[in-house]
Parts: C-alpha cells; sequence; structure tokens
C-alpha cells in the first residue's frame, strides 16, 4: 500500500493544506476528506495520467465545498508552522510566520493560486486544471494576491523581501 | 516577444520560460528597473514560501492519513443492485437461448448470495460478525455444529489477512457461515460456506464480478465455498488458492 502513488503524494497534499488553511489538525482533516475522496473514485482517475494534479483538484473542490461551512478555518497560528521554518527565521529580515499571516489574509483564491505556483511549482495550465477556472482567471488571481502580499510583507515597498538561507 | 507584457514577467518570476524567453525578458529588466523590482520581490516571495513550507515535507506523515480509510458505499444500495441483477439475470438463465443454465446455476447462485453477505456486512464497524476471532474456536465448532459438518478456518496471516469473525446466515439451502477477513488496512474478505442440494459433486474454481466484488466460488462434495473481497481478480485468486489448499490438505 505504501507503494501505492496516492500514497506517494500525501506529503505534499500536506504541504499545500498547511498553507492553505494555516492550522496543522485543520489541514490535516483537509488532507483526510481528500484522501478518502480519492480512495473512493480511485476507478475514475485514468492511469496513465497526472494523478498529482487529480488529487488536487480533489483538495480543491473539497476545501471549496466545505468553505461556507467553515470547516477548516481556524487561526492561523505559530504552531502551524513547521518548526525548521520557524528556527531558520530567528535574526532574520524577514519573519516567516508574517508571510504565513499575511498569506491567510488573501482571499482564498489568489492564495490557492499562489500556492499552486510557488510552492507546488505548476505551469499556469496545470493550475487552471486543478481549480478548473481558465487561465486568464489563473493569472489574474496571480498578479492581484502578489500585489497584495508584497504590500502586506513589505510595508513599504521599498525594503526588498529577505530569506536568509 | 516584442515588449513583455505582465504574463510574461509572471512566467519570468516563476521559471516558467524558455530560452529565448528568458533573454528577452531580461534585456527588458535591464532598462525598466521599476518591473524589475517587482520581479524581484516576486522571486523572494515564491522563495519564502518555499522555504516556510518545505519542511512539511519532512514531516512524519500521521497514521490516520496513511491508513486507507473502509469503504464507504452504501451496503445496501449495493445488496440491492446485486439482488435486482440476480433476479434479471435468474430470467435470462431460464431463456431457451441459452445451452448452458449458466445465471441461473446454483453454482452462480451461490456467488451471487455470497457477493450480497459481503456488501451487507464487510462496511460494518461495529457489528461485522457475530462471533469474534477470539473465540475462533467456539465459533468454528458452533458454526459445524450448524451446517452439519467438520468446518476449518483457514489461516491467511502470510496474505497479511487476520480473521475479524464470523456470522450464521441463511442461505437458500439452508445455515451459512461466514468467516471474515481483514488485513492492516482495513480491506475485508468473506469466505462463505454453504451446503449444496442434490448429488455430491465438485467444480473447478470459477470467478464472478458481481458489481463491485470479486468472487471466487467451487463446489467441494456437498458444500459450496465463495471468498468475496473488493480487490482485484489477481488479488483475490491469490487467497482462494491458498484457501483452497487449507480446506484440501493433500
Amino acid at each position: 500500500m505504501d507503494n501505492h502513488p496516492i500514497v506517494q503524494h500525501i506529503p505534499r497534499l500536506r504541504r499545500y493544506a498547511r498553507a492553505l488553511v494555516g492550522d496543522r489538525y485543520a489541514a490535516d482533516d483537509l488532507v483526510q476528506d481528500t484522501l478518502e475522496r480519492a480512495w473512493n473514485k480511485l476507478h475514475l482517475w485514468r492511469p496513465g495520467s497526472d494523478m498529482r494534479a487529480w488529487l488536487f483538484a480533489i483538495m480543491h473542490n473539497v476545501f471549496v465545498n466545505h468553505a461556507r461551512s467553515r470547516r477548516y478555518e481556524v487561526e492561523r497560528s505559530m504552531e502551524a508552522l513547521p518548526v525548521m521554518a520557524v528556527r531558520a527565521t530567528q535574526g532574520d529580515h524577514l519573519e516567516l510566520q508574517d508571510i504565513d499571516r499575511a498569506l491567510g489574509t488573501l482571499p482564498v483564491e489568489q492564495r490557492e493560486v499562489i500556492l499552486l505556483v510557488a510552492v507546488e511549482q505548476m505551469t499556469y495550465e496545470e493550475v487552471a486544471r486543478a481549480l478548473a477556472v481558465p487561465v486568464g482567471t489563473v493569472m489574474s488571481r496571480l498578479s492581484r494576491g502578489r500585489d497584495r502580499l508584497r504590500h502586506l510583507t513589505m510595508g513599504s515597498a521599498s525594503q526588498p523581501l529577505k530569506v536568509v538561507k | 516577444m516584442p515588449t513583455p507584457d505582465d504574463a510574461d514577467l509572471h512566467a519570468y518570476a516563476d521559471g516558467l520560460l524558455d530560452e529565448a524567453g528568458v533573454a528577452e525578458v531580461e534585456r527588458y529588466l535591464a532598462e525598466h528597473p521599476a518591473d524589475a523590482e517587482r520581479v524581484r520581490a516576486w522571486r523572494d516571495m515564491n522563495a519564502a514560501l518555499r522555504h516556510t513550507y518545505n519542511p512539511v515535507l519532512d514531516e512524519p506523515v500521521p497514521e490516520r492519513l496513511t491508513a486507507r480509510p473502509p469503504r464507504r458505499w452504501r451496503p445496501y444500495a449495493i445488496a440491492a443492485s446485486l439482488l435486482l441483477a440476480g433476479v434479471a439475470l435468474g430470467w435470462i438463465g431460464r431463456s431457451a437461448f441459452f445451452g448452458l443454465p449458466l445465471a441461473g446455476s446454483p453454482a452462480s447462485a451461490l456467488a451471487r448470495q455470497a457477493a450480497v453477505a459481503h456488501a451487507v456486512y464487510s462496511p460494518e464497524v461495529r457489528h461485522p460478525v457475530e462471533v469474534w476471532a477470539a473465540q475462533e474456536d467456539h465459533l468454528v465448532a458452533w458454526l459445524s455444529k450448524r451446517l452439519g459438518t467438520h468446518l476449518k478456518c483457514p489461516s491467511l496471516a502470510t496474505l497479511g489477512y487476520t480473521l475479524v469473525g464470523g456470522r450464521l446466515l441463511s442461505g437458500s439451502n439452508g445455515p451459512v457461515a461466514q468467516f471474515m477477513f481483514q488485513d492492516g488496512r482495513g480491506t475485508r474478505l468473506t469466505l462463505y460456506v454453504s451446503t449444496q442440494k442434490g448429488d455430491p459433486r465438485s467444480t473447478a474454481f470459477r470467478f464472478s464480478q458481481e458489481d463491485k466484488v470479486a468472487v471466487f466460488y467451487w463446489i467441494d462434495g456437498n458444500y459450496g465455498y465463495a471468498l468475496s473481497g473488493e480487490m482485484s481478480r489477481a488479488d483475490l485468486l491469490q487467497v482462494a488458492t491458498l484457501v483452497y489448499k487449507q480446506l484440501n490438505p493433500e
């Protein structure tokens, strides 16, 4: 079972869910609900097609379907961030939890696009397929989301965002 | 790409341009510092986001996410559809067009009944069995007595399945024993043992796909055996072969 392609994608689904939702447990709830649906719909997946895209599309649907019930909406907290990332912020110009918090204030549609592009490193076409929207919509969400994130994390536009590795 | 537009700049920041595109955008950015600054901010943001969330990849995955969840199909709907299919097939089986009474034969009825029983009981969370595996001796003795034979409960541990328990059911020819097995991820198999009417006879393994439930079944003397599971034919055959070997030691 551990070799099943679905299982191999779990870490990436968790990373995306954590960034999307913020809270560790709410994020894993989202992953669990996504996996449950994926296992039940496995017969609908076309062998040979991109399983990552299929799983991310399912996660998007699960997330959007529960948006009204606010099931996964929990206050973003420091605890949500992986230990390593929090540690890495010490002494840095950029407080990494700042970008997490800033991300949390973006509309969900912009957050999804930014994460799929930046973290999941999908092409715009892949993002469009996962979210079932036209590529033009992806581009406008990306553009608006990035503008907003830039202003939120930098305060003034003069200070560049720095990450000390 | 004479003058790159915003989409090109984003694609550049995200590393989605080909070599020519990259050169084009870099030439443009060299002369447009404000755009160059935006693009740099986007790239920094990408890096910051990856830096923030990538460590999640290295966290151990919680156990609740790695276990394949028990099937949540609607057992009663499937049982009903199987019964309906059974009625339809039974009707066709009576037709003179069929030289062989395939669908209406007792053997295929066995497969169908076993699949229905599997669909009804295997998704049960609290009451999948009447007698749990902890009382295996009692279970086997009880079911043996009701079926009027000496039943053996196969051990499928070598294939990763452990006994959940068993229950008594009623079949068209009287009492039926159902043993249930489960593997580490919750996939369940049931072995259905029924008495057969008429002269004792034996058949080879036969396979039947009853909706989502795969069934291997065979008749051995006065008893019919059917192993059901929601899995591929090949996987189920492996288990069925082991069951058969254990019930018929050479």
